[in-house]
């Protein structure tokens, strides 16, 4: 940097980022600069930002390629650290590396969350020794995302690469954001699959935004550009508090969107026949207050954020629009980190169930469906939040035990009339219990047979017969649903539960 | 442009709710298969003419086959 410039030349030189080029091109990627995406994200600009000069003796490395700093975000602080790829591609030096650590450290002092805004080509391979093996070497950065997890909210929003061992800062959030066409994330680059492995691929369909947020699952939103993207991430802010000590804000209620059908006339009285959950959702949560969190993967299982009377709730509700709603390997993971990060921030949790079971067969057993269903069994169960869990159809096998069935204390176990709660359904069950029996007989006797055992069957079941042996807590009229959660919530919110004592426990993972 | 219609998880072809050359918008149901004692609706993916259909009622299917080509 010349001697001879002003202080306010040195700041305009370096919040200009990089060279000009580096601007086009990331221009025509429909990509933003760095200083301009903070200023959308934040209310106003960003309030403090530190280490601005990092590596001002060296021209071409403007902050060292990274801005962090805190800002306002719905009026409340949060900390952030935003790669410059105009600035060698946002690669990590040695004090990039050292204002991620810092900024990091800060939010932990502050209690504040923290947010990435990641576009970087990796660690610079030239400056290894400075940033990669050290104590505050980047495994550091790491280091403290896990030990922030759960004390502060961690926001990604990925708007270019995130290779090789950068492409753990998301796996380490709470949340990914991917901008569709520009965010990346894999461990090795297609052209080193080729090299290494002898795969074909490209970058798209082997580490796209796309892949990640349909199939992988470790992306949770699509974004089609970066404002789509920074919008999100300030509409998500808005759920949560500040950190793990403190409530999520109370906003004034709205009503519902209005709708001709109601609850009642929604749902089918074939309970094999689909129908969709977006509709019931839809009428008991406040207009325009649903924040959806995995959306292209998992189909068969639908988690948001959203309130209700003004409280905010994450649902946890099945689809049989998808999949009939049968619980995978894949929603029973998706479920599992959903439920962890409303628990972590005091966000009440609502299940929605409508659930034949969890899949059978030899591809899921392959895939270690046991295990996975584990895991959402354990993290529903260790949730200390309001919990409440409604029936609104079929609550079958353990399905009822993954969606928070009585027996993992929820707050309430509410259904519907039209609820059945059974180890299994009417037909699989007259089937596994009379099959030698049916086969015996002449066929002609055996569809009244197996009719006399349905309707024995569903008389056992009957959702009275359970609400009198006191199994569930009470039966409502679907059109009262959300007055009921909302008189709940009201009632819960002052809940103080400690789930156990112990160090941590030994999770299925 | 061909897109297939897959089926989303492995049971039986209970209906084709579609007959070949029908066109279809993105989003209608081609098939509903029956599986866990479900009904599983088949979407399109996308708008277009029904080129071929892959399977008959009562087939069963795994989970990524494909059902139908939609033009």
């Amino acid at each position: 940097m010349a001697k001879n410039q002003t202080l306010e030349e040195k700041r305009k030189h370096i919040s200009s980022g990089g060279a000009e080029k580096y601007h086009a091109k990331n221009a025509e990627k429909g990509k933003m600069f760095v200083r301009e995406r903070l200023q959308l994200l934040f209310d106003d600009d960003m309030s403090i930002e530190d280490a601005f000069f990092a590596n001002n003796q060296d021209d071409k490395l403007p902050a060292d390629g990274v801005v962090t700093g805190i800002g306002k975000i719905n009026g409340e602080q949060v900390c952030v650290m935003a790669n410059d790829s105009t600035v060698k591609a946002g690669s990590w030096g040695a004090r990039t590396v050292e204002k991620i650590i810092r900024i990091q450290e800060t939010a932990m002092k502050l209690q504040l969350p923290m947010l990435y805004l990641v576009d970087s080509a990796g660690a610079r391979i030239t400056d290894q020794v400075d940033m990669f093996p050290n104590r505050r070497g980047a495994g550091r950065i790491f280091h403290n995302q896990i030990k922030l997890s759960g004390r502060v909210p961690q926001v990604c929003l990925l708007f270019g690469p995130s290779a090789a061992g950068g492409a753990y800062i998301p796996a380490f959030c709470d949340i990914v954001v991917m901008v569709d066409g520009n965010a990346s994330m894999y461990l090795g680059s297609p052209r080193m699959a080729e090299k290494v492995i002898g795969e074909k691929v490209s970058l798209e369909e082997m580490g796209g935004a796309k892949m990640h947020c349909s199939v992988s699952g470790c992306g949770d939103v699509l974004a089609k550009d970066e404002q789509e993207a920074i919008s999100f991430a300030r509409k998500y802010m808005s759920y949560f508090p500040a950190n793990y000590r403190k409530a999520p804000a109370q906003k004034e209620s709205i009503d519902p969107v209005a709708f001709e059908k109601s609850i009642e006339e929604l749902i089918p009285e074939n309970q094999n026949a689909p129908f969709d959950m977006y509709q019931l959702i839809d009428r008991i949560i406040d207009e325009g207050s649903f924040c959806e969190i995995k959306k292209k993967f998992a189909p068969e299982l639908i988690t948001g954020l959203s309130r209700i009377d003004g409280r905010v709730v994450g649902i946890i509700a099945n689809q049989p629009r998808a999949k009939g709603g049968v619980l995978f390997p894949d929603s029973a993971d998706k479920s599992a980190k959903f439920i962890q990060l409303c628990d972590a921030f005091n966000i009440p949790l609502l299940f929605l169930v409508d659930i034949p079971g969890f899949m059978i067969g030899t591809k899921v057993e392959r895939a270690g469906i046991i295990r996975h269903g584990a895991k959402m069994l354990s993290a529903m169960s260790e949730a200390t939040v309001p919990k409440i869990s409604v029936i609104v159809r079929k609550a079958y096998g353990a399905g009822l035990y993954a969606m928070a069935g009585p027996a993992f204390e929820p707050d309430a176990c509410i259904a519907l009339p039209t609820a059945q709660i059974a180890v299994m359904g009417p037909e699989a069950a007259v089937n596994a219990v009379y099959a030698n029996k049916i086969a015996e007989l002449p066929e002609e006797e055996r569809p009244a047979f197996i009719k006399e055992k349905h309707e024995e069957y569903k008389e056992n079941i009957d959702i009275y017969r359970l609400a009198s042996e006191l199994v569930i807590d009470d039966i409502i009229q679907p059109d009262r649903l959300r007055e009921e959660l909302a008189i709940r919530y009201e009632a819960y919110q002052n809940k103080d539960v400690t789930f156990t004592e112990r160090k941590h426990g030994v999770y299925p993972v | 442009m061909m897109n297939e219609v897959k089926a989303s998880m492995a049971g039986s072809v209970w209906k084709l709710v579609v007959q070949q050359g029908e066109e279809v918008s993105e989003g209608q149901d081609i098939a509903i298969l029956e599986s866990m004692k479900m009904e599983i609706p088949i979407p399109s993916e996308s708008s277009g003419s029904v080129k071929e259909l892959k399977v008959s009622e009562g087939d069963f299917v795994n989970e990524g086959d494909v059902i139908a080509i939609i033009e």
